[in-house]
């Protein structure tokens, strides 16, 4: 039998704002699928997006929602998950969202390492608004704010994740749905800040302008731009230039989760335990 | 009223009211005068199983705070005019999500970095509309030590009923002075604490955002089986986008009803010397540290035979506009002294239909003195 997505979606919202053809959904499918593996209570879940068309996947799913300014998600789950611990997390965040307006956020909330699962649906394109430049928008494609090519070098989500600290690291596309709620489980089981680049099609506002006319011809480039890790770390520098790994990049389960440390500065301030000191910290410098 | 002495700095005082109140999270980024609160709160909140968090910048900070509003917990941040400009346009989320929230904000010299150490109460008009469109920003102005106190804690019971940001103004002057203050017993707070609403029917029966036409939002706990939206984007009942003309009408109408007309529960003013005022006598109009000067020169002006006193607003917004209308009908010499330009004094033309109130103002990051007054209460009559 199908599965049956219903208890999860917010079926008076349906159809969704989404183009026809837009991978958004199946990355929404795909979270509802890895939530309820992980045996989530709904009522334990808030879901947390910024602006943009994912900005809208926090009003479709039925869980404690809420829908932020431009790139500030994070920083907004923050105080979340920092007021209640033992809730589960999430964000869901464009790649303007997370690598542009709100990329000082991701960046310190990878360092800090709280459990928040943090999504980036990659589409390469400001879709919402007409195809201006993304920070991920390839080099040389036509965008609307840069009709001559876009001159700007594109921004790796995963290895800024990988850089500031982020304890799960991993990359997939909406390509292999199967493959995607398996990273999605992982990290949301991990404890810790838990990066995703989703990479998804924007046909309608990337594809139409760069020769990929339909939904089709926009994911076969990204399957073409796409290897997983074990195929790409044998590719030639030269391929993997414009490559991007997918699968799971980094995954460190010593490293200590900041709700928990946070646990610790409690302790200390309620007498319970000695003063933080250097010596409790592996990395001293 | 049972009290307590307290010797500490306002902005100590500002820390230790929100925790008494029962403030549960901080978010913040440093900034000069302010960061003594972060300082202070940064121990006593884990110590009440409360959480302080110094996030990447002023954006974070406030995000952060409002992120714990959100969930349901009582929420506070603080920082100066250049942390109010960057923190605006969240603000503005948690007007048009009504998310219930105290923001201190210790003024200093201003526009841009301005006069970072120095005092000033630049940040009043920002105050009133820190983000764009309609809204009614509660605004009060703490004007002793005490009041770095007692204005804090009615600022998380204002926020809890109005659900919307309430912002406290207080400037290096008072956030720096040390010195006693007499404020409400821990329990005399805790007495006062009103809750905000909470909806207790069944899940599908609550409508979050459905409520009388100048009544706030009820908006319940996360994770205890009421599942809503909150969005920044004009929204229906249960708080999902919508575009609907009616919907969208009421929402932004119901945002200024809701403060507008329930003034009677904000107003709060000192009048210090006021009651024998007769028509060619001086009313001086003061807030914040400013009218601790005032209220100096209004007793030298005394002895020396010249009949003054003090109107001081402590909610700043919405100004107490009856009132002041009513000591501006009646006596014909008004002085506004601010630490700014006129900032507030066009709130006073306004509300007065008067263009003839006189000012003195200061903007070099310095005090006006209480001669400074005295001196230009003789040049006007």
């Amino acid at each position: 039998m199908a599965y049956n997505y219903d208890k999860f979606l917010r079926l008076e919202k349906m159809p969704t704002l989404w183009c026809w053809g837009c991978g958004d959904g199946v990355i929404l499918k795909a979270v509802i699928r890895a939530i309820e593996k992980c045996g989530w209570k709904q009522d334990d879940v808030v879901v947390v997006s910024g602006i943009g068309c994912s900005g809208r996947f926090s009003s479709y799913v039925d869980f404690n929602t809420v829908h932020t300014t431009h790139g500030r998600t994070v920083a907004f789950a923050t105080g979340i998950k920092m007021a209640n611990p033992d809730k589960h997390v999430i964000c869901v965040a464009g790649d303007g969202d997370a690598l542009a307006i709100g990329g000082n956020h991701t960046i310190h909330a990878c360092r800090r390492n709280i459990d928040i699962n943090f999504i980036m649906i990659n589409n390469f394109i400001y879709g919402l608004t007409n195809s201006q430049t993304s920070p991920t928008t390839p080099q040389g494609m036509w965008t609307v704010s840069q009709k001559a090519g876009n001159i700007d070098p594109t921004f790796d989500g995963c290895n800024l994740a990988i850089a500031s600290g982020a304890s799960f690291v991993g990359r997939e596309t909406m390509l292999d749905p199967r493959k995607l709620e398996k990273l999605l489980v992982k990290g949301f089981q991990h404890r810790g800040f838990s990066f995703f680049d989703i990479m998804s099609n924007c046909h309608v506002n990337l594809g139409r302008k760069n020769k990929m006319l339909s939904a089709m011809e926009n994911l076969d480039w990204i399957d073409k731009i796409t290897a997983p890790i074990n195929r790409y770390e044998k590719l030639s520098d030269e391929e993997k230039l414009n490559t991007f790994p997918t699968g799971v990049l980094k995954h460190d389960e010593k490293a200590r989760e900041y709700c928990d440390m946070y646990e610790d500065i409690k302790a200390v301030h309620q007498k319970k335990r000695k003063v933080i000191s250097q010596d409790d910290f592996e990395k001293k410098i | 009223m049972e009290t307590r002495e307290i010797i500490s700095t306002g902005n100590d005082l500002a820390a230790i009211a929100a925790v008494d109140a029962g403030c549960k999270f901080f978010g913040g980024y440093p900034i000069t005068p302010s960061s003594e609160v972060m300082h202070t709160i940064s121990d006593l909140l884990p110590a009440a199983d409360g959480v302080c968090i110094q996030m990447e910048d002023e954006i974070a900070g406030v995000a952060s705070a409002i992120g714990a509003a959100m969930s349901g917990v009582r929420s506070m941040t603080a920082t100066s005019g250049p942390g109010m400009s960057l923190k605006a346009e969240n603000l503005g989320l948690a007007q048009m999500a009504e998310v219930p929230l105290v923001v201190v904000d210790v003024m200093r010299g201003g526009p841009s970095t301005g006069l970072p150490t120095r005092v000033s109460q630049g940040d009043v008009r920002q105050a009133r509309n820190p983000s764009h469109g309609d809204y009614r920003s509660i605004t009060l102005c703490a004007g002793s030590l005490a009041e770095c106190y007692t204005e804090v804690v009615r600022a998380f019971n204002l926020a809890d009923r109005f659900m919307q940001p309430v912002i406290v103004l207080t400037d290096e002057t008072i956030g720096h002075m040390h010195g006693k203050a007499i404020v409400p017993t821990v329990e005399e707070v805790k007495k006062g604490i009103v809750p905000r609403k909470r909806f207790d029917g069944k899940p599908e029966d609550y409508f979050p955002y459905e409520c009388g036409g100048d009544e706030p939002a009820v908006l319940n706990p996360m994770f205890q089986g009421y599942r809503y939206h909150f969005t920044g984007l004009h929204h229906d009942r249960r708080g999902f986008p919508t575009e609907e003309i009616e919907t969208c009408r009421k929402l932004i109408q119901r945002l200024e009803d809701k403060v507008m007309n329930h003034t009677d529960e904000l107003e709060l003013n000192e009048e210090f010397m006021v009651d024998d005022l007769e028509e060619n006598d001086v009313l001086v109009i003061a807030y914040g540290s400013v009218s601790l000067a005032a209220k100096e020169a209004i007793r030298h002006l005394r002895e020396d035979g010249i009949k003054a006193g003090l109107f001081r607003p402590i909610t700043l917004w919405p100004s107490p506009a009856k009132r002041i209308k009513h000591f501006t009908d009646k006596i014909k010499n008004v002085l506004c002294v601010e630490l700014n330009i006129r900032q507030y004094t066009e709130e006073v033309e306004r509300v007065s239909s008067r263009l003839d109130i006189e000012g003195l103002y200061k903007v070099n990051g310095r005090a006006i003195s209480p001669f400074e007054i005295v001196n230009k209460v003789k040049e006007m009559i």
